[in-house]
């Protein structure tokens, strides 16, 4: 399952890269455990983090069961 | 109509408001949000989302129209460097009375808090910071659910 993981804010500084394409194995069922599988060390605390799928806000626990991207940032400042 | 704009561009706030001014309506009701220059800040830069943006804002400014029965509904947002003063986001309602058009109008604002993929850093002297949360915004935009 290819997908976009995209990184916006602190976060992509952290992993130091906007966006990268990746290929997780069966057992990454959900955006939090794509998160531990991607092993950056910025998103480590995932209680800083908030998600995307296919451009929707979702909570980290959302399955990412035919997701084609996938975006991990902090929570949102605009306005 | 609706008019939903992600620039970088300067935002004319007198030229956007008139555009409101000709669609029948009866009231026009506008907020600007400018950079504040806090504790010295020399420079905001606005991060967002490409491509997920303008959808969050479309379907914001889609759903005050709908729900307030909006003759028009603008939600600008400038991305990029900008310096304290400048305006950083403008959201406009026109309806047929001043009730509607002044609570899309906060509506707008406190949902494109919330709703919407920006994210904002500044810069003080060498030092950049990236701004967290406010507990209060998510409490605003709460109140129109």
């Amino acid at each position: 399952m290819m997908l976009d993981v995209l990184y916006f804010a602190w976060v992509r500084e952290g992993v130091g890269k906007g966006q990268e394409r990746v290929d997780p194995p069966a057992e990454v069922k959900t955006v939090a455990d794509l998160i531990d599988w991607l092993g950056h060390k910025v998103l480590s605390d995932k209680t800083r983090l908030r998600a995307a799928i296919d451009q929707q806000f979702v909570p980290l626990d959302t399955p990412l069961a035919g997701a084609h991207e996938v975006a991990i940032f902090p929570p949102v400042t605009g306005g | 109509m609706i008019r939903v704009v992600v620039s970088k561009m300067p935002l004319d706030v007198a030229a956007e408001t008139a555009a409101l001014h000709g669609l029948g309506g009866g009231a026009v009701a506008t907020f600007t949000g400018l950079v504040r220059g806090d504790d010295g800040v020399g420079e905001l830069l606005l991060e967002h989302y490409p491509g997920a943006t303008k959808a969050a804002l479309e379907k914001l400014a889609a759903e005050a129209v709908a729900r307030w029965e909006l003759a028009g509904a603008i939600v600008i947002h400038r991305v990029g460097a900008m310096k304290p003063g400048e305006p950083i986001v403008f959201v406009a309602a026109c309806a047929a009375h001043r009730a509607p058009a002044l609570e899309a109008c906060g509506f707008l604002i406190d949902r494109l808090k919330t709703d919407a993929p920006f994210w904002k850093r500044e810069t003080r002297g060498e030092e950049a910071t990236w701004l967290g949360e406010r507990a209060g915004d998510h409490e605003a935009a709460e109140r129109w659910r």
